[in-house]
């Protein structure tokens, strides 16, 4: 039985090829056919969740909410030295050097990850500004929101700050951060679903032995990780609550 | 929990002795000198059942004035200024030992006298259907809100 894999969208599309080579390692480690599907945007991959058509996701925060309380996975790994943090940057002509000078009617541009969006829309809360005095254009790509904000097409950009930093240097000289996000307990986390569970102490012994394997240090580096680290129930958990905290 | 110690404070201050709910009381010293929380930073923290804190992220320690191992085992109303009225914070036990999300606009009490709002939120954290605990955090506020607060909370 083949099981599927999929990894939150907001990856670096960089990293494509680095996704693959580690659905090969992985199924080969622990002798289970793995089908990695990659989707294009958010609600594409939360609707094949909804549909049970994904047993082993490298989720971002919000959907791991989810999928461990209402799907029933569980946590096994994440990247070490990697939390999930944000940038709100703009044109670097823009007038606007922090927050508190953003006014109503700020034109946001922004992918539909929602755990990038619900950090920026946070930090634009200084300024007072909400989904009710703002508008926002949904992009499928965090180079396109750079586009926006080069054409003044938009006053804000909310980006991953990974992502951001992965722009060419042409892009970022163009733009400006005027905040990123300092929260340190947010990561991208490595679940498996009630179908894989069997597998699950084989894929966490496997991932957390994965740097000190030459083949497994080759696969890390075509995904920018270090290594992996375990995570327990608990720190999941207490991630999940941190994010509700911050829900709407 | 001890008296706040003159030596810690930064500037002229006043004087407030607590009653807290637990029977025990605390003087509290405070000035009128604001830290403003950073932007893009959040306060973390957790207790335990009883309002005990287990655990305080980095920007909590900074903001506090305090030490982690000063903040570790406290209550968490360490933090309590004076200004803010006993109602806001019966609300938020009552919202919250109901599994309920309470937000609100806090002013907290420094180390040092000083004080810093925040817009805070606090859950419950529940396992296996029980409440074990709080986590609670903290993100800098609009000027407007707090202004709001501040006359609010004159009238509680």
């Amino acid at each position: 039985m083949t099981h599927n894999f999929t990894v939150s969208p907001d990856f670096n599309p960089g990293h494509i090829s680095g996704w693959y080579i580690f659905n090969t390692w992985l199924q080969r480690t622990i002798n289970e056919e793995l089908h990695l599907e990659l989707y294009n945007s958010a609600s594409e991959q939360r609707k094949a969740i909804a549909d049970d058509r994904v047993d082993l996701i490298y989720a971002n925060p919000y959907d791991a909410t989810a999928l461990v309380r209402d799907k029933g996975f569980f946590p096994v790994a994440r990247a070490d030295n990697k939390t999930d943090e944000a940038i709100i940057a703009v044109n670097h002509e823009s007038p606007i050097l922090n927050v508190e000078q953003l006014t109503d009617g700020t034109r946001i541009s922004s992918t539909d990850d929602p755990d990038v969006r619900m950090m920026c829309m946070i930090m634009l809360e200084p300024a007072g500004l909400n989904k009710s005095n703002t508008s926002t254009t949904q992009r499928d790509a965090y180079i396109l929101i750079a586009k926006d904000l080069l054409k003044n097409d938009a006053d804000v950009g909310f980006f991953l700050e990974e992502t951001y930093n992965e722009l060419s240097d042409m892009t970022k000289k163009q733009l400006r951060p005027i905040v990123h996000s300092q929260i340190h307990v947010i990561h991208h986390l490595l679940l498996v679903g009630p179908k894989l569970a069997h597998k699950k102490d084989d894929i966490q012994s496997s991932l957390l032995s994965m740097a000190d394997d030459s083949k497994g240090v080759g696969v890390l580096k075509n995904l920018n990780f270090e290594r992996w680290v375990a995570v327990e129930q608990e720190e999941a958990e207490f991630m999940i609550d941190l994010m509700d905290t911050l829900a709407e | 929990m001890k008296d706040m110690m003159p030596d810690n404070i930064s500037g002229e201050y006043q004087e407030h002795l607590f009653s807290y709910h637990d029977g025990t009381q605390r003087k509290a010293l405070f000035t009128n000198i604001e830290t403003q929380l950073p932007e893009g930073r959040l306060i973390v923290s957790r207790t335990n059942t009883d309002g005990i804190i287990i655990d305080v992220n980095q920007p909590f320690i900074e903001m506090s004035a305090y030490h982690k191992d000063e903040l570790i085992g406290q209550p968490h109303y360490i933090l309590r200024h004076p200004d803010m009225p006993a109602a806001a914070f019966s609300d938020l036990w009552k919202m919250v030992q109901q599994r309920n999300k309470w937000h609100g606009y806090v002013k907290n009490l420094r180390k040092d006298g000083g004080f810093y709002w925040v817009y805070a939120t606090v859950i419950a954290n529940i396992r296996k259907g029980d409440i074990t605990g709080f986590t609670s955090v903290r993100r800098r506020a609009s000027r407007a809100k707090i202004n709001e607060a501040e006359i609010l909370y004159q009238t509680l």
